[in-house]
């Protein structure tokens, strides 16, 4: 959360830069981004686990499934027992850890990517059905979106998941399906919002047809809520994807994953405890960048926090 | 307010048929239910037995109905594996849940309310940074590798606590709690704790600026008494419903804190539930769960309702 005086600034920056084109409003982006430095520790940090997952294989020193018992349960680097062949140490098996962390954040960014990608895309289709037609149809989707949501959530995805199997599509699939009702609200919300604005009113009262003012007025005005409510869904999935793992729940234990490190870590805990905490910092890392840029993007795109700063 | 309390307890009881609905239907996913609960080298006659005996050889229509009528006497049948009814064990379980989420908010309110009420009123200070800090990692940290380096300090090294399991305490037939509930709680309660904070921490922000605080400022009182009298108070009607849903949810059963400290609660049962493939007791205990929240949610929407008249009058 950026402060007050801090806002205010950057709303104002913003608000210069809207009539000046897409370049100049990435700069002045990248501007009060440089500005906001726990902005920009979160987005480097985001960008640290796109690029280990992208890069993979150049980055990873060993292939992550490669058994070694000979070096198996190496301790890390810098304890007493470690060496820099192995900079986090070594699994049960003596599979390299930081090779499999790296590898790891592909299942990670996957499943919250295209988790993301469904909830967001039925979840914003849903919402303007609901909140453009209103009526019957509103009160139907609203209802199932509430009772949804009443659910224990994690109760419930475990419950799929134990249903459905393992596997990487599956998991992709719960995510993105359960994760709907959270898009529709927010969608619904802005787009009721939006249409008592007068900017539609007057769209309306010079006879723009329903398709003009949903895609020129609505859906333009819905990007920023929905891109920092999509970064701290994503967050939340990536943590959702290790906890299922860690219960044997997400990809099958062959598949390097945070999930499935943390589970053999589990088992290895009081004798070799670096096995279960690397795959945990991953974790924590990739979920504070997210978190940071989500608070950063929710105070920089949202037109409402602008609009009181002006 | 009568009126607001009967809608809201018609709402609650129709969410809870529509989690009867999901919880049913969810076993058909597969197609087959009973393939889901038998070992992949059962003979094809054991299945044959398995679907008479448990009924899956019936209409569905019919089994959805009978599945209902047992579920409004709180009968959700046998565990397969415990060959006991599901009810039951999960009533068996539910003390060692509740002692935990129980104490789990307990240290969120504790820590998360007064550093919330620290940083709001001191925005920009070391405890406003500590708890924007804390706020933050609350929120991040997966609770069950909290609890696995939890262990690893707390137990293993320094030997400050067991490493699993409960242990109560019994005075006159009372099982009070031990030290073996801190670790387990601590870690259930961390996300809370940061929920808290963060709420805390906007909360006195935005009440800050509100008419009545100046005018108590101008009248001449302290600080302290403002704060407790006019923002805390102010404050405390929307905490109302994020503590009833936060422990809605701790009371749900941990799944990852209960089996990591093999803490013998609902949880638990659910993960070994899920282990041993008894889906009549899963479809149980989701019901159950749900059973909580949705109660828990109607307490809070009706204690809102109290404490805040514009909620009453409102709709």
């Amino acid at each position: 959360m950026a402060d007050t005086a801090d806002i205010k600034e950057t709303g104002l920056i913003v608000d210069q830069a809207a009539d000046t084109g897409i370049r100049a409003k990435l700069i002045y982006l990248g501007r009060l981004l440089w500005r906001d430095k726990t902005g920009l520790v979160g987005l480097s940090m985001f960008l640290i686990v796109v690029i280990s997952a992208v890069f993979a294989p150049v980055l990873a020193p060993y292939d992550p499934l490669k058994q070694d018992l000979r070096a198996a349960k190496q301790p890390p680097a810098w304890s007493e027992k470690g060496d820099l062949s192995h900079p986090l140490g070594t699994d049960n098996l003596g599979r390299d850890i930081l090779s499999r962390i790296i590898y790891g954040s592909r299942v990670s960014l996957t499943v919250g990517f295209f988790g993301v990608l469904i909830a967001c895309s039925l979840g914003l289709l849903i919402g303007l059905i609901a909140g453009y037609l209103g009526g019957r149809v509103d009160n139907v989707i609203m209802g199932l979106v509430n009772l949804i949501l009443a659910l224990p959530y994690l109760v419930f995805v475990v419950f799929i998941a134990a249903i459905l199997g393992q596997g990487l599509i599956i998991v992709i699939l719960i995510f993105g399906f359960t994760d709907i009702p959270i898009f529709v609200r927010i969608t619904r919300g802005e787009v009721l919002r939006i249409r008592e604005s007068g900017f539609v009113e007057a769209a309306l009262s010079i006879g723009s047809t329903r398709k003009r003012i949903i895609f020129n007025h609505i859906l333009p005005n819905l990007i920023g809520p929905l891109i920092t409510i999509a970064t701290f869904e994503m967050s939340a999935m990536i943590f959702y994807e290790a906890g299922l793992g860690f219960l044997g729940l997400s990809v099958p234990p062959s598949v390097p994953s945070w999930g499935n490190m943390l589970a053999t870590g589990r088992k290895y805990l009081t004798i070799y405890p670096w096995i279960a905490t690397f795959p945990g910092l991953a974790i924590v890392f990739t979920g504070l960048g997210m978190n940071l840029l989500g608070d950063w993007l929710r105070d920089v795109l949202d037109p409402r926090l602008r609009r009181m700063k002006k | 307010m009568q009126r607001y309390i009967l809608s809201r307890m018609v709402q609650s009881l129709l969410i809870l048929l529509g989690v009867l609905f999901i919880v049913f239907f969810m076993l058909q996913l597969t197609g087959d239910p009973v393939s889901l609960m038998v070992s992949r080298n059962a003979s094809p006659e054991q299945v044959e037995r398995l679907r008479e005996e448990m009924g899956f050889n019936r209409p569905l229509i019919i089994q959805f109905g009978d599945f209902i009528g047992g579920a409004l006497v709180g009968d959700f049948g046998m565990s397969l594996r415990h060959r006991q009814p599901a009810m039951k064990l999960i009533l068996e379980r539910l003390p060692a849940t509740v002692e935990l989420a129980t104490t789990a908010l307990l240290i969120a309110l504790c820590i998360g309310i007064p550093l919330g009420l620290l940083s709001g009123s001191n925005p920009g200070s070391f405890w406003d940074t500590l708890a924007r800090g804390a706020g933050l990692v609350g929120q991040t940290i997966p609770n069950f590798w909290l609890a696995l380096i939890l262990i690893v300090v707390f137990s293993v090294e320094l030997g400050w606590f067991p490493t699993f399991g409960r242990r109560t305490w019994e005075v006159f037939g009372m099982e009070l709690p031990t030290k073996s509930v801190i670790l387990p709680a601590f870690s259930l309660g961390l996300f809370t704790t940061g929920q808290l904070v963060r709420f805390t921490r906007s909360a006195v922000l935005e009440i800050k600026n509100e008419d009545y605080v100046r005018t108590a400022y101008s009248k001449g009182l302290k600080d302290n008494q403002i704060y407790l009298r006019h923002i805390l108070r102010n404050a405390s009607i929307p905490l109302i419903s994020i503590v009833g849903v936060q422990f809605g949810y701790l009371l749900s059963g941990s799944i990852y804190i209960e089996t990591i400290f093999s803490w013998p609660g609902i949880g638990n049962l659910l993960a070994e539930a899920i282990g041993n493939r008894d889906f009549a007791l899963v479809q149980a205990i989701a019901f159950f769960a749900s059973l909580v929240v949705v109660t828990l949610n109607l307490l809070t929407d009706i204690a809102y309702g109290l404490a805040d008249p514009r909620i009453r009058y409102g709709d």
